[in-house]
């Protein structure tokens, strides 16, 4: 027996029925974009070519998709082992977040069927970013999917292959903290060459420090996130203490991302934008608070033991690395006034769906292979049906 | 694993990254090629008579836009996957003088640039985009774009367009019409253009030319040369008009081979200031400094194993009893 289980229970709840039919509208959008161009459901233009199925579904999704990652460094690389039980199901919702990011990807590309030249030799480019981010983020993929096999295997009952995976599973482990140091990291440089386009508040050769710490932290926020949700929907045992312990880490973090952020503001001489850019000023004042927010509730042990002030911290944090994203390669974004975007509803229907999916596919794959720490006490699996 | 450990591995690994940068030098902006073709575009000849906005769709097989009464006019303003040179007009209070900025207008023309150091062909992930190495001329490889469109958001003049409402889109920009070579043309814009305001030749010529009529005093009567710099036709002799003292292109964003005169200053047309330095050698520096030889990757990816390995083994998914009658 591993020390995960499968949750159980019924698979069609309210819950399941609701994100199935958000991801069955957004099916039906897809068709109409692959007979009709990117153009009939979006709103992309030459200006803002990139919308949100880049900047959400693929940017900030796979900084949601980094708990796997984190989990992966904070137990394997600074051997935390008392975080263990979290990095099974940290690692799930990475794989489907990475799975799905890929997939998103495909969406957005205009010419789609060439989309395997990203991994052919005859047409890498090295120089560029979006090469290393595209090469990087399909082997993680892989990687992944094998970390994952063993709750497969376990499932399946295929034990003899699962022991030898198991002996090599630190390979892939050391893979799986390596790539997505190196794509995190340059999904930020893959903005530097926008020069001017992008406002002097958010234009750094920074980027690749500091969207790799933001993807860390994030990561780490996300599996408060999910065990916080995952106790409530899935009636389990709150894991309040431990999270309690590594949202120490987390303020660590964000404390490293400000100062180097507001550090470099200050060297590049940019610091009277913080409040002489208009709108722009208020967006990074509002970024700034997100960062801020989940420093300040954290800082007592008191609140570091209550489940819903650390729920909120979380939810802080992770609001606070995704408007960064947003603002960096949508709003501080200006290819010029003849410019204008703003996603169309069929556009924000298409994102909703797929993480409609990601979500239904965790709560499938939770109840019937062995994800979830496994509880204590017998008699925990009678309340299943809120999922 | 312990600790301290740990930290060898880390100190290990970061000296090692540094000997990788600082053996990396930093990417300067690729040098003009000696080759380079090109155009010149002065603004103060054009007429702004469209007739390269036509020559141009028709060399490229694009579909004309022109009114009935009026078939030689078309009627495009904008840069689209169906027009990839036009001509866009400056107008100040009363337009009433050509060429100066107050209460003036004049006309610019819009096409790829052909950079020296393209942003386009640096972040192309497939080699969709590619500078020739002896012309300079930016190419585009349908057959190769995935449609990322990191092209179309990296350029600092918004040249490339997509099909946004085709379900098999391509990239378009100009190529330089370097598909009428083997036929012994040119650029269409050039070769059409009646007063020589669009200039086609050798980058070096062109340079040379741009830097002639700066130097010439306003008022001053000079012959320009029409069609192709290196084809002594002539267009009529004419008054220089004062010009602004910039050559634009020649260091804008690294340098193009497309080079602007203009009698108003370039901003005020809607051209970026760019700085000196290509944003293709920053984005690169970075890239190359991390990546080179995946040296620096190899490197922590070997003290990841080496710690992933100790650290498996003191806590693996398995129980005790299983791991016993390994």
């Amino acid at each position: 027996m591993s020390s995960y289980a499968p949750v159980g229970g019924r698979l069609v709840t309210p819950v399941t029925v609701v994100l199935g039919g958000l991801f069955g509208i957004s099916v039906f959008l897809l068709v109409i974009r692959f007979i009709n161009g990117l153009g009939a459901v979006s709103n992309l233009n030459d200006g803002y070519t990139w919308g949100i199925w880049v900047v959400v579904d693929i940017v900030i999704g796979t900084a949601f998709a980094c708990g796997g990652y984190a989990m992966a460094l904070l137990v394997y690389v600074f051997n935390k082992g008392q975080y263990h039980s979290l990095v099974r199901p940290a690692l799930l919702a990475s794989m489907f977040g990475y799975t799905l990011g890929g997939l998103a990807v495909l969406f957005d590309l205009g010419r789609w069927w060439n989309f395997w030249h990203l991994i052919s030799p005859a047409y890498f480019n090295v120089n560029s970013v979006m090469f290393e981010v595209g090469a990087c983020v399909f082997l993680y993929v892989i990687v992944m999917w094998i970390e994952f096999l063993p709750a497969f295997l376990e499932k399946l009952g295929i034990n003899r292959l699962r022991q030898k995976l198991n002996k090599m599973m630190f390979l892939f482990i050391a893979l799986g903290i390596l790539l997505p140091t190196m794509h995190q990291s340059s999904l930020g440089t893959m903005m530097v060459v926008f020069g001017r386009m992008i406002d002097p508040l958010w234009q750094t050769n920074m980027l690749p420090l500091l969207f790799v710490l933001s993807a860390y932290t994030m990561g780490l926020s996300v599996v408060i996130f999910e065990a916080s949700i995952s106790a409530e929907g899935f009636k389990r045992q709150r894991e309040t203490r431990l999270l309690g312990q590594m949202s120490t880490v987390i303020v660590g973090l964000i404390l490293i991302y400000l100062a180097i952020r507001i550090g470099d503001i200050i060297a590049r001489g940019e610091l009277s934008r913080i409040y002489s850019n208009g709108f722009l000023s208020g967006m990074f004042l509002v970024e700034m608070a997100l960062f801020l927010i989940p420093v300040l509730i954290l800082l007592t042990k008191r609140a570091r033991s209550s489940a819903a002030l650390l729920f909120v911290a979380a939810v802080s944090m992770l609001l606070a690395g995704s408007l960064y994203r947003i603002d960096t390669m949508l709003v501080a974004f200006n290819p010029g006034s003849e410019y204008s975007y703003f996603p169309s509803i069929p556009e924000m229907l298409i994102t909703i769906g797929i993480i409609s999916f990601e979500i239904l596919a965790y709560i499938v794959l939770a109840k019937y292979l062995p994800v979830l720490h496994q509880e204590k006490q017998a008699g925990a699996t009678g309340e299943l049906r809120s999922l | 694993m312990k600790r301290r450990d740990f930290l060898k591995g880390v100190v290990g690994s970061c000296a090692a990254m540094a000997t990788v940068s600082g053996s990396v030098e930093a990417r300067g902006n690729n040098p003009r090629l000696p080759g380079a073709v090109g155009l010149l575009f002065d603004s103060t000849l054009c007429v702004g008579c469209k007739a390269c906005v036509t020559a141009c769709k028709q060399a490229n097989d694009k579909v004309l836009d022109v009114p009935a009464d009026k078939p030689y006019l078309d009627r495009t303003m904008h840069l689209s996957p169906d027009a990839l040179n036009v001509i866009k007009m400056y107008k100040n209070g009363k337009p009433e003088v050509k060429d100066r900025e107050v209460d003036g207008f004049a006309f610019q023309k819009q096409s790829c640039m052909h950079c020296v150091d393209p942003s386009c062909v640096s972040v192309c992930p497939v080699q969709a985009l590619l500078k020739d190495g002896t012309t300079g001329v930016v190419t585009y490889d349908k057959d190769a774009c995935i449609g990322c469109r990191y092209c179309v958001a990296s350029c600092p003049f918004q040249i490339p367009k997509f099909n946004y409402d085709d379900p098999f889109p391509e990239i378009h920009k100009c190529q330089l019409c370097n598909h009428l070579w083997s036929e012994n043309k040119f650029s269409a814009c050039a070769d059409v253009c009646p007063t020589g305001a669009t200039l086609y030749g050798p980058v070096e010529k062109l340079m040379a030319e741009a830097k002639r009529r700066t130097s010439l005093n306003p008022g001053e009567v000079t012959r320009f040369p029409r069609r192709d710099i290196e084809g002594k036709e002539f267009g009529r002799e004419q008054k220089v008009v004062k010009y602004v003292d910039r050559i634009y292109g020649e260091k804008e964003g690294g340098g193009t081979q497309m080079l602007m005169l203009s009698g108003v200053p370039f901003d005020k047309q809607g051209l970026p200031d760019l700085h000196e330095r290509s944003s293709a050698s920053v984005s690169e520096t970075i890239q190359h400094t991390l990546y080179s030889g995946l040296v620096a990757p190899a490197v922590i990816l070997a003290g990841l194993v080496g710690v992933a390995r100790r650290n498996t083994k003191n806590h693996t998914d398995e129980s005790p009893e299983e791991d016993a009658h390994e």
